[in-house]
């Protein structure tokens, strides 16, 4: 079965001859806000193009233009060479655009077939269409159970279907938004061989990510963004990723200073057969986890999105109190039993991964956020049930200039602040407070290139003060940056934490698809149905 | 061209201030409309109820009269919206507050001493609050939803008072008039000066200013703004949202039993079967009105208060039905509602 509409006259990618897609001076104005100004993209048949920014860059903006889903203020589309308004989606999947989002759209509690004769308009025959997903699927290295519910299924399973749904309709264009976030390393080569095969057969990929070795590795052609301008057309293979990440950001990104390697203490964070059952159908529950962090380290915790960690988070934090006290240890202290409040006394600090909504309240200003975690660990900004909103202010501005948190009021609601300078408040809110004992899950999510730097940096620094650091993130390049140890989760299992020099990306891809539990399972078919 | 809603960035402190304001200026516009379609003169209709109540002493102090209900019931439920907890059952509250506090000089007529005025206020204070208890228990043990219990409850507490004025606690010299027997002495609470307002006016200031200080610099205040703004985020805090429900609730039932009890060992001076003309509902419109904010909340009050002056004026002296109040009282509420969308909004016009 071809797929590519555009037939089979290249072989090698990149081909010579007309775009399939060009826009020209897109400019797309939200109020004053300039979010794409003057931006120009072309992708040639068979090319696979990658669209490099930081958050807030244009990249969505630009992508949704494509996709029909925002109009442009001016600036003109151009497919095959003819001009087009792509007025909806609908509109663009009918010209032959496929997307695959970052966040999936599927029902849970239907199979995927039923998933995909959703999206797919007109399609009636369900046994007919069952078979050509086995087909599609097999054929291009994604293999999936057509009758599988979705519920079942892992998150880069779940992301199998977007791909197949997109290859059905058969795409001439196929974009796909930071499509590996939430694969292991091996599903990552999965899906880039997937895709050269998409692109031999003449179908255009424009390739959204962060994640610059692997733009290197895949992509043709980089177009690159920064504030809404265009800055850069290059050809990834002829550049390092350090020259990729200065025109992200516009400057250099600081190197990290690890310091004299981990001097390590005492264990100052211990779990011991901790187990959690789940109160959400679709939550995942914690089985006998062990683990100990000492003083002076930083042990990471692997894995892909929705094995366990936000219930790990939670577990260790106290917002969900366990069974027996012995479960958690704080600096020797048995506190399972304990609450958030209890446990941050003991020195204990912890930084949730949603940063509003969770770590802060968007329609709060920033010293009210900031008492959120201090009201309760003796400090003058709560005496005597009492708010002191002076001493909340002082120590939120001395957070703020500590870690570099950039605001244009005094004391600005939450929400007005940037992601990055609002994952750097909630960070440095915790840091400032010099805790012996340190959770992070997710530090540098969504954030651009410089913050996550700095917040990396000063999770070493804590580390290499006496701390003890846990965090917890699906980010392997920056787990590989700064872990002292390595630890996987799997299905709410935890493996033993590994020196980090002894683990490879390969081997971490194992325990992700879990089976340092079970040998021989069919790392492939990770699901059980 | 189209009108465009557009999200601002930040809230908007000066809608915040303004959006009452535009909506009290809407309703009566609109008011003026109804009258005109009723073939009355607007502006004296208008005149008769917003302004006349103002214009004498009698009156004046009658406003106060029925603002203090309202401003002590509006504060509580001000503090409960705010956390996201829906009281709707006050009238409720108060009628059991009222209920419980009244038996004492129903079973004990002849005791006379400070004592029994006490005990009257604090059994009433408890009646509420512990009547007010029950929703926020099923809420935090069944997730039962409070909005329907809490009002649910409202005809429980009126059947329950209804069945005690009728059966067992009658006044036995009454003439078979559904009511209790009448409270004299200390069985009555002490009026200020010569008029009708007592010292419930006192209460509803006081009450003011403690809840002020309390959502403002307490951490009490804090934990329940954080809860009603973000679960989430309070958990993480370390608030427990359950003590905070219960806490709510109990708070503003308290409220609402104090302004019941007030009213029977008030103006009333016995139990009847309609111990409010529906203060209880009517101070979810002045905590709305009043932005929940504790000093908003007296002056949204006070505003309801001339409103309820005004329909019995139109009544007595234009003849138009009193229903006209709960008309105006509905337009404010819905208008407010409408109006705080500017807070976060703005509108714009866009040539399409």
């Amino acid at each position: 079965m071809s797929v590519g509409a555009m037939g089979s006259d290249n072989g090698n990618g990149a081909a010579a001859g007309a775009y399939i897609l060009e826009a020209r001076n897109i400019v797309k104005l939200f109020g004053d806000l300039r979010a794409n100004d003057d931006i120009d993209l072309s992708l040639k048949p068979g090319e696979i193009h990658a669209l490099l920014g930081e958050n807030g860059a244009g990249k969505s903006t630009l992508v949704k233009i494509i996709y029909g889903a925002l109009q442009p203020t001016s600036g003109t589309l151009f497919w095959g060479a003819a001009p087009v308004t792509i007025s909806n989606p609908a509109a663009a999947r009918e010209l032959g655009i496929g997307m695959v989002f970052q966040h999936f759209s599927l029902f849970d509690a239907l199979t995927v077939t039923q998933n995909i004769a959703l999206a797919l308009k007109g399609e009636r025959d369900l046994k007919a269409l069952a078979g050509r997903i086995e087909t599609v699927s097999a054929d291009y290295g994604l293999p999936l159970r057509p009758g599988a519910l979705v519920a079942d299924l892992s998150v880069g399973e779940r992301q199998r279907i977007e791909v197949v749904r997109c290859l059905l309709q058969e795409p001439r264009l196929l974009i796909l938004d930071e499509p590996t976030a939430v694969l292991t390393p091996q599903e990552a080569d999965q899906l880039f061989v997937t895709l050269e095969r998409l692109a031999g057969e003449g179908c255009a990929v424009l390739y959204i990510s962060h994640r610059l070795e692997e733009v290197k590795r895949l992509c043709h052609d980089a177009t690159i963004l920064r504030l809404g301008r265009l800055v850069a057309r290059v050809d990834p293979q002829q550049e390092s990723a350090a020259s990729l990440a200065r025109h992200m950001i516009g400057t250099d990104v600081a190197a990290l200073q690890s310091g004299s390697g981990a001097a390590t203490g005492a264990p100052l964070l211990e779990l011991a057969g901790l187990s959690m059952p789940t109160d959400d159908p679709f939550g995942v529950a914690l089985k006998s986890i062990d683990l100990a962090v000492r003083s002076g380290e930083i042990v990471a915790i692997a894995g892909v999105a929705g094995n366990g960690q936000s219930e790990l988070f939670d577990a260790i934090s106290g917002e969900r109190t366990s069974k027996s006290a012995d479960a958690v240890k704080l600096a020797g202290a048995p506190c399972g039993r304990e609450t958030i409040t209890q446990r941050r006394r003991r020195d204990a600090a912890f930084v949730p991964e949603e940063r509003v909504g969770h770590a802060a309240i968007a329609d709060l200003p920033l010293s009210e956020n900031l008492v959120l975690t201090h009201h309760a660990v003796g400090n003058d900004v709560v005496r005597h049930g009492l708010i002191n909103r002076g001493a909340a202010k002082d120590v939120m501005a001395r957070v703020a200039e500590h870690y570099d948190v950039r605001k244009n009021l005094a004391d600005p609601e939450a929400s007005a602040l940037s992601g990055g300078n609002l994952q750097k408040f909630v960070v440095g809110r915790e840091m400032t407070r010099r805790p012996r004992i340190l959770v992070v899950h997710q530090p540098t999510w969504g954030v651009d290139a410089g913050a996550a730097a700095f917040i990396r940096q000063s999770l070493v620094d804590m580390a290499r003060s006496g701390s003890a650091v846990l965090m917890i993130s699906q980010d392997l390049d920056e787990i590989f940056e700064i872990a002292d140890r390595i630890a996987v989760i799997s299905r709410g299992e935890l493996s033993e934490a590994y020196p980090a020099g002894e683990l490879s990306p390969e081997r971490i891809g194992l325990l992700m698809a879990g089976t340092h539990e079970r040998a021989g399972r069919d790392v492939e078919h990770g699901a059980e149905a | 061209m189209i009108l465009r809603l557009e999200r601002r960035s930040q809230r908007s402190t000066l809608m915040a201030f303004l959006s009452p304001v535009l909506a009290i200026g809407i309703t009566l516009a609109l008011g003026a409309i109804m009258f005109v379609a009723l073939g009355f003169d607007p502006g004296e209709a208008l005149y008769i109820y917003f302004i006349d109540p103002l214009t004498s002493a009698w009156s004046i102090e009658e406003v106060i009269v029925k603002a203090a209900p309202l401003i002590l019931i509006g504060v509580g439920l001000a503090v409960c919206y705010t956390a996201n907890v829906w009281n709707i059952g006050a009238e409720g509250q108060l009628t059991m507050g009222a209920l419980i506090g009244a038996s004492i000089p129903i079973y004990f007529p002849d005791w006379q001493s400070p004592l029994v005025l006490i005990l009257m206020l604090v059994l009433g204070i408890a009646g509420g609050a512990l009547f007010a208890a029950i929703p926020a228990f099923l809420k935090n043990r069944f997730s039962a939803n409070e909005i329907l219990t809490s009002l649910m409850l409202v005809y429980v507490a009126q059947l329950l008072l209804d069945w005690l004025i009728r059966g067992p606690w009658r006044d036995p010299d009454g003439y078979n008039f559904p009511q209790s027997i009448l409270f004299e002495g200390w069985q009555v609470i002490p009026p200020l000066g010569e008029g009708r307002v007592h010292i419930g006016a006192i209460f509803a200031i006081v009450a003011v200013i403690i809840v002020a200080f309390m959502m403002g610099r307490t951490l009490r205040g804090f934990e329940i703004r954080v809860v009603g703004t973000s679960p989430r985020a309070g958990s993480f805090a370390g608030f427990k949202g359950k003590r905070v429900v219960l806490f709510c609730f109990m708070l503003s039932g308290a409220l609402a039993g104090l302004a019941g009890i007030c009213e029977v060992a008030g103006p009333s001076g016995q139990l009847q079967p309609n111990v409010s003309p529906g203060y209880g509902f009517t101070a979810i419109i002045v905590a709305f009105l009043g932005r929940l904010n504790p000093i908003g909340v007296f002056f949204a009050g006070v505003l309801l208060a001339i409103s309820y002056m005004g329909g019995e004026g139109v009544q007595v002296i234009l003849g138009i039905s009193d229903k006209t109040t709960q008309v105006f009282q509905g337009m404010l509420l819905f208008l407010i509602l409408a109006c705080d969308t500017l807070i976060r909004y703005r509108i714009r016009l866009v040539r399409s």
